[in-house]
């Protein structure tokens, strides 16, 4: 037993103590966190812009709105649903390599070329979201505001949309979950976060065990810690709900 | 005051409006009656566009509202709406849902539409609810506050979609009491309703609606005492 313990302390010292190598985690959670918080918000901004295109197609297909206005509408609702295909049909670990190696080849920054992939990607999914909350707002929300002379854009932006970003904020700390996991996939384009912080240690220690369990506690404990911050937000709005 | 000429609506190829022709003049108590799904309600939001017909016009103060150029939401300033299931904005307080309108529009300062919220809120009693929220009201106090959001707006007509259909019965009597004063203040009413008392006392003319036309019209209390039609004698005897 205590033999078992002083090899896992040697080799402990050997993974994380020795020539600093525990830089290699700090350094790369650092960047999975980077990576993961600009992708959500570029997918965040994505992700809004394509909801309320696809929603106000849908909704404004009744009215008699201009012709053109309607006819733009027309095709920036038909590329938006091709993009939602191509992005939730393919694997992202695809999409990333297709980046790196053609689309972005000639950027040289790697942080840029993930947070483009994962914030593409995640956008095709937060737009789902977004456009759930929006359509599980009653639709006698819309129409009383418009019925008391308020704008489509004012009603949307006054009435419905606090209304869904409260129905769909559990979602998006889901989404947010899911791709702070996914961004462990940059180590194919040999960027340093914290997955790949794990594995260069693994290569130069021959130790598999103790780097990669850590990496594995840190997105637990993350994991965990964005659970809970849910768990509250749900807490609130069920209360606010009945207030 | 609203006129609507040859109004027809279909939602796909069902038929639901067959060619109406009505005025409304100013000061008018219509009450709508009719079954479950014989348009009273597709009708009465043709009124203010919130269904689009499928042919005919409807105009509103020398206004066509279905024709593009019209500035819809500028109409809609001036014609309240009530449904039945209030519709309150459940994320603001009372205060909120009144005022928002009024301020958003610029048709009145934020201080000015409160005073006038107050007003009408110490007018149906609840004055105490300004900065509660929607979800803490009963149904009754919540179809008031609807029917005062609407009045914000200094409304010259009134749509009224079964405003009592979805509370409970000991509450039903606040609300009409309330759409009773209105109609005797001059209110230019159309109520969709089942609450036959009110039709018969407030109502200055009432439509009988079956299957997408309005079959039988007159005096409340003619149509009730001495129905045309066999429909209507059919649906009154049910109703009665
Ligand atoms: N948005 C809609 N889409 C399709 N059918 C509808 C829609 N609204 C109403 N209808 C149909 O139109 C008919 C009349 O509905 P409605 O005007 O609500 O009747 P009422 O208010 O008299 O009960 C019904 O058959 C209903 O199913
Ligand atoms: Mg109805």
């Amino acid at each position: 037993m205590s033999e078992w313990f002083s090899e896992l302390h040697a080799k402990f010292i050997l993974d994380f103590v020795e020539k600093q190598r525990w830089m290699y985690i700090v350094d790369g959670l650092k960047i999975t966190l980077l990576v993961t918080l600009l992708s959500l918000i570029l997918g965040l901004a994505i992700g809004a812009l394509i909801a309320v295109i696809r929603t106000t197609h849908d909704q404004l297909r009744e009215e008699n709105v201009g012709g053109i206005g309607k006819k733009l509408l027309g095709v920036a609702d038909g590329i938006c649903r091709l993009y939602l295909t191509i992005i939730r049909g393919t694997p992202t670990l695809v999409q990333l390599l297709l980046m790196f190696f053609v689309f972005l080849s000639t950027c040289n920054s790697k942080v840029t070329v993930a947070v483009i992939t994962f914030g593409i990607n995640s956008g095709a999914y937060v737009a789902e979201i977004f456009r759930s909350g929006i359509m599980a707002v009653d639709a006698g929300q819309m129409e009383a505001g418009r019925s008391l002379g308020l704008g489509y854009v004012d009603t949307m932006i006054q009435i419905i949309m606090p209304q869904a970003i409260k129905n769909c904020l559990p979602a998006l700390v889901n989404e947010m979950i899911t791709l702070l996991k996914e961004t462990s996939i940059c180590g194919y384009i040999g960027l340093n976060e914290l997955t790949r912080g794990g594995d260069i240690i693994r290569g130069v220690t021959f130790d598999a065990l103790l780097p990669l369990m850590v990496v594995a506690m840190i997105y637990l404990v993350l994991v965990m810690f964005f659970t809970w911050v849910m768990g509250k937000i749900e807490r609130r709005l069920r209360e606010s709900d009945i207030r | 005051m609203i006129y609507v000429n040859h109004l027809y609506k279909s939602f796909g190829d069902h038929e639901v409006l067959h060619d109406i022709t009505e005025h409304i003049e100013p000061g008018e108590k219509v009450v709508i009656i009719g079954p479950s799904g014989s348009g009273k309600s597709t009708f009465l939001r043709c009124l203010n566009l919130l269904e689009h017909p499928t042919k005919g016009q409807v105009i509103f103060d020398g206004i066509d509202l279905t024709d593009p150029k019209t500035d819809i939401n500028k109409v809609r300033q001036h014609m309240g709406m009530v449904f039945q299931h209030f519709n309150l904005f459940p994320h603001k307080t009372i205060m909120d849902n009144i005022t928002l309108a009024p301020v958003r529009l610029k048709l009145m300062k934020p201080e000015e539409a409160r005073e006038e919220a107050l007003k009408l809120l110490r007018r149906v009693n609840l004055e105490e609810k300004a900065d509660a929220y929607p979800g803490q009201l009963s149904g009754g106090q919540k179809q008031r506050i609807a029917i005062v959001r609407s009045l914000a707006m200094k409304p010259k007509m009134m749509l009224f979609d079964e405003p009592t259909s979805a509370l409970d019965p000991e509450m039903v009597g606040e609300v009409l009491e309330f759409m009773k004063q209105l109609a005797e203040e001059g209110m230019t009413m159309a109520v969709v309703t089942h609450e036959m008392g009110f039709a018969r006392e407030v109502g200055t003319r009432l439509f009988f609606m079956d299957e997408g036309r309005i079959l039988e019209q007159g005096h409340p209390k003619e149509v009730f005492d001495d129905p045309k039609e066999d429909r209507t004698r059919e649906f009154l005897s049910k109703v009665l």
